[in-house]
């Protein structure tokens, strides 16, 4: 029971957070399906997101006097908006590119291959 | 038996239904299910938001990503959506090569998490020494930080810059994809069989 007695800090954010970060990664690489990749994206925006607040937080380290505070919640606060500005786009974008092709597999978009 | 630390027993909850939904939208190939467990990795990381002390990104966090970015990643997944029968899965050569790279990725970001002692957790000296206890409070900072001025640190930057550029950004994103977006003759799908 050693694992719930003792208190979480900035570390075990940053595991969560790169474990969500590298199942982004693998969903951009490895999805055909075009809303894949971008459910890839939001997953590595997230996973920065965790990291951020993690670094902000006055509770979860040794001293407290070396935490983000109020710069890493606006900085999480700025990539949560900006990724939603980009996730309009890039459906904008995935929906050209539906009507274009007909497929939303995106290994069919070859056409400028040499 | 030793008495349960709660902060960490729901921090162990969250961070499951984060880590177990994260790595079931890697594997899932019906992409609708995809959706549902960005959902729920998503609410988990609201909660260790929460958990972190950051109240207003979290909620911040639920309204904005879960409420608003998801249920438009799922109308383009309506949009998008093809015959029931075709399925798109990746090829075998593939996987590998993302996988290497994705177990690359992730032994250094652990070895880094791993290595800083002022990161383990807090002490006890520490939660109590200079005054950070208590609930956290961010919404009214934050929204002061916003326009200007700063209540927490002194001599310490504002944000209204960044704050006006994110206005007149997201007006752009939204005239654009609104063009981009408009009623545009469809090509027909391509035949099953291929």
């Amino acid at each position: 029971m050693n694992l719930l007695t003792q208190p979480v800090g900035v570390t075990h954010f940053l595991v969560v957070g790169a474990v969500m970060f590298v199942c982004g990664v693998v969903c951009m690489a490895s999805k055909r399906n075009g809303i894949g990749v971008l459910m890839g994206v939001e997953l590595v925006l997230n996973g920065a997101n965790l990291n951020f607040v993690a670094f902000a937080s006055d509770w979860l380290r040794k001293d407290p006097q070396y935490a983000l505070g109020l710069d890493g919640h606006l900085m999480a606060l700025f990539v949560i908006v900006l990724a939603a500005g980009e996730a309009a786009v890039a459906l904008a974008i995935a929906l050209n590119y539906y009507n274009n092709h007909g497929t939303i597999d995106v290994d069919r978009a070859d056409e400028l291959k040499g | 038996m030793a008495e349960i630390n709660w902060h960490t027993f729901f921090f162990m909850m969250f961070a499951l239904i984060t880590c177990a939904s994260a790595v079931a939208v890697v594997f899932t190939v019906n992409v609708v299910r995809m959706a549902v467990y960005l959902i729920a990795s998503l609410l988990g990381a609201s909660g260790l938001f929460f958990l972190a002390g950051a109240d207003f990104v979290g909620a911040m966090q639920l309204m904005i990503y879960v409420g608003g970015t998801l249920v438009l990643l799922i109308f383009g997944v309506m949009l998008t959506a093809q015959g029931p029968f075709v399925s798109m899965k990746t090829k075998g050569g593939e996987w590998i090569i993302s996988a290497v790279a994705g177990a690359a990725l992730l032994a250094v970001l652990l070895s880094v998490a791993v290595s800083v002692p002022d990161w383990q957790g807090p002490t006890e000296a520490s939660a109590n020494g200079t005054g950070a206890t208590g609930p956290a409070r961010t919404a009214t900072p934050i929204g002061m930080a916003l326009l200007g001025a700063r209540v927490d640190r002194p001599n310490a930057p504002g944000y209204l810059l960044p704050f006006e550029i994110v206005s007149v950004h997201l007006l752009v994103v939204m005239i654009g994809a609104a063009y981009l977006a408009r009623t545009k003759k469809r090509v027909s799908s391509p035949s099953l069989a291929e």
